[in-house]
């Protein structure tokens, strides 16, 4: 029993599963109904599923899109790209800007959605691929690099629609809303489709290539693996340009949803949610080693997480002290010292223990 | 002239491009923009609205010289003038006691950060990015909406201004007004000047730079590496504190949209400056350059026609990669060129 538990604890999903059923059990406990899913209609007469479970589907799968991408750039880089947020504050604004041209009401679309979504992937691989050079060719830290995207990522949303605010509206486009919200016919929304496409796709890249091997190889030890013929600076601009697409298409899902883009507070804090997803999956923040499944599962705990903290009437711009709280715990348990003092702490439990059975047996 | 640049030690060279840039950029604005930037005023003004920026570069020199980073400042700046205003306006309490909540505040978030920096051994920025999201989430639980302080002493404090003798200048109508400085700026100064000193000759100082150049060899040197690291965080954060309050009293009123985003500036300011990410190199006079340097460039940036809101942030971005490269590609030379130094030297001997 003890070695099962042990086994248990020892796994890596642990963390997420654990920190789940926890969630799950305070909801159960403060309220039932949160459990409860009811067929509805959307304002179109389209038949959709309601209920915060759908809600914690829907928004944490653009979660889990994103924490694909971060764990690529954690394993590789040991660091964490803060400019997930300005980056699709910038790959939705050129969506729309593709679309709408310099109109920002128009009556109909300049070009087909699949030209601005690939000219979004392309623009979101460039600014990525500019990250991944300065820290991979320039040797700075990832999260001072990415710092630079972080504060000029926003203005540079603004400029590129000119500080407009282009709207697609359903008169316009119909189906352009389909991507956020639900294709009609499907109950269930259509990021959380997205989702399964990109973890089904990163899958098999991880199985087939050699992608999670040269990846944790250079996040473990850069030296070595170039020592043996890898290119460790290649690898981590990879890295960061698989990430680029994952923000690119967050970006699509994020301006699909209101079919308008507002700079400053679209995908708001993301890149907390997106580190603390990697955390929570349990892989160290330092690199190496990655587990995909861990972060992805992460996403959804976050996420869950988050819709707790609103049923409870949070505003939402209390929100991250809250979660802030929670990643310090998790980092904070997760710490090699923390966790030796605790192990030798179980350690001297347990020696008593024997030692106390030992003198009742004698 | 390459050999006395060789000769230089990293800090020093770093401060010497800084001034150089400065300089050139000021003089270039004098030159071609004219009018606004020749009265000393003008100049004074740059002090007057970073003054706050000053002291959380400073702090964050500090720490960025031990090796690591604080994100927290901007967000402890927020909640110090929100949670001021709120002291001041709706409690009723007087300069003192919000005076001393600043300082609480700062100190507070240096504490718990260093420890959990130095101590526990995790990711500084890590706990700085929650530090700046816990810091930023509380102003908004402090209040919600922005409040203008009218209690009458902080408004008499905050409005009292220091006059410089002879730098006054007759305006259109000439009338002679005094060049003035506010309050907040004598105390940045006062603490650039004391962590100057600090930082050149106390013991304390000389520690901070042996942390950041190579932990491992000042532990061999018996430095309490802990709470060396654990220092420079307190420090930081009680410097958050203080650049809360002179912010306060620059604004005069509480938001939770207060000093968005000035981590990004006082850690660009801290580059431009000369401070390595790498820790073990920087200096303080360097970091004062840095943020007049990025002020500077901000105006040049607006008077010369570009004043949509996002070129500012475009710019300090781009002066910021600039110098991140800069930094980057000297380093890389001199340890290039150190290591062919001793090539050389270690050859020489043999073939004689």
């Amino acid at each position: 029993m003890k070695k099962i538990l042990k086994k248990l604890a020892g796994n890596q999903i642990f963390i997420p599963c654990a920190s789940l059923i926890l969630l799950a059990l305070f909801n159960l406990i403060a309220d039932p109904s949160f459990f409860k899913i009811t067929l509805g209609h959307n304002s179109n007469g389209d038949p959709v599923l309601n209920g915060y479970l759908i809600t914690i589907l829907d928004y944490g799968s653009e979660l889990a899109i994103l924490a694909i991408g971060m764990t690529l750039v954690t394993a590789a880089t040991g660091g964490q790209d803060i400019s997930v947020g300005a980056g699709i504050a910038i790959a939705g604004s050129v969506i729309l800007r593709v679309l709408c041209g310099s109109d920002p009401r128009p009556t109909q679309l300049q070009t087909s959605l699949i030209v601005a979504f690939l000219v979004a992937i392309f623009v979101s691989m460039a600014f990525s691929a500019f990250n991944g050079i300065l820290v991979a060719y320039f040797k700075i830290q990832p999260m001072v690099a990415t710092l630079i995207l972080f504060t000029a990522g926003r203005s540079i949303a603004a400029w590129i629609n000119q500080n407009k605010l282009p709207i697609v509206s359903a008169e316009c486009d119909k189906t352009f809303g389909y991507w956020g919200n639900y294709i009609p016919g499907i109950p269930i929304p259509t990021p959380v489709f997205i989702a399964a496409v990109s973890i089904l796709i990163i899958m098999l890249l991880l199985k087939f290539t050699n992608l999670r091997l040269y990846t944790q190889s250079v996040g473990i030890n850069p030296k070595s693996s170039r020592l043996n013929g890898l290119n460790p600076e290649l690898i981590k601009v990879i890295a960061f340009v698989i990430l680029g697409v994952c923000v690119a298409i967050c970006g699509l899902i994020k301006v699909s949803r209101l079919q308008t883009i507002n700079y400053s507070v679209v995908a708001k804090d993301i890149e907390m949610d997106a580190i603390l997803a990697v955390a929570l999956g349990g892989n160290a923040l330092s690199g190496g080693k990655f587990n995909m499944w861990g972060s992805i599962l992460g996403a959804y705990v976050i996420q869950f997480l988050t819709t707790t903290l609103y049923k409870l009437n949070i505003k939402s711009e209390a929100l991250p002290a809250y979660k802030a709280i929670v990643v310090i715990l998790l980092v904070v348990a997760s710490a090699p010292v923390v966790r030796e003092k605790v192990s030798k702490l179980f350690k001297k439990t347990a020696k008593t223990d024997s030692k106390s059975e030992g003198g009742a047996a004698a | 002239m390459m050999q006395r640049i060789k000769k230089m030690s990293d800090t020093n060279l770093l401060l010497t491009i800084t001034i150089v840039v400065f300089i050139l950029m000021y003089l270039c604005a004098v030159i071609f923009l004219g009018e606004g930037f020749r009265k000393p005023q003008a100049f004074l003004n740059q002090f007057n609205n970073n003054a706050y920026l000053i002291i959380i570069a400073c702090g964050l020199s500090l720490v960025m010289i031990t090796g690591g980073i604080d994100i927290s400042v901007g967000g402890v700046i927020g909640l110090v003038s929100m949670t001021c205003a709120v002291n001041l306006d709706l409690k009723g309490g007087n300069i003192v006691t919000s005076m001393l909540i600043a300082l609480g505040i700062g100190l507070a978030f240096g504490l718990v950060q260093g420890f959990l920096v130095a101590y526990l051994d995790i990711q500084p920025f890590i706990v700085t990015l929650a530090g700046m999201f816990f810091a930023r989430g509380l102003t908004t639980i402090v209040h919600t909406n922005p409040i203008n302080v009218k209690n009458s002493d902080f408004v008499k404090l905050r409005t009292t201004d220091v006059v410089i003798p002879g730098l006054g200048a007759e305006n259109k109508r000439g009338v002679y007004i005094d060049a003035t400085i506010e309050i907040g700026v004598v105390i940045a100064l006062i603490i650039v000047l004391a962590l100057f000193f600090m930082l050149r000759w106390s013991k304390t100082g000389r520690n901070f730079y042996a942390v950041g150049g190579n932990q491992q060899s000042a532990l061999m040197l018996g430095i309490n590496v802990r709470r060396t690291k654990f220092l420079s965080y307190v420090m930081c954060g009680l410097l958050a504190g203080i650049a809360g309050y002179v912010y306060f009293m620059h604004v005069g009123s509480g938001s939770p949209s207060h000093a968005q985003g000035a981590e990004m500036n006082a850690i660009a300011s801290s580059i431009i400056g000369g401070t390595m990410l790498t820790g073990g190199v920087g200096n303080i006079i360097g970091t004062l350059f840095g943020v007049l340097s990025l002020s500077t460039i901000k105006d040049i940036v607006t008077s010369s026609g570009y004043d949509d809101p996002w070129w500012t942030g475009i710019t300090v971005a781009a002066m910021l990669c600039i110098f991140l490269v800069i930094q980057s590609v000297i380093m890389a030379k001199k340890h290039a060129q150190g290591a062919s130094d001793k090539k050389e030297k270690q050859a020489a001997p043999a073939s004689s």
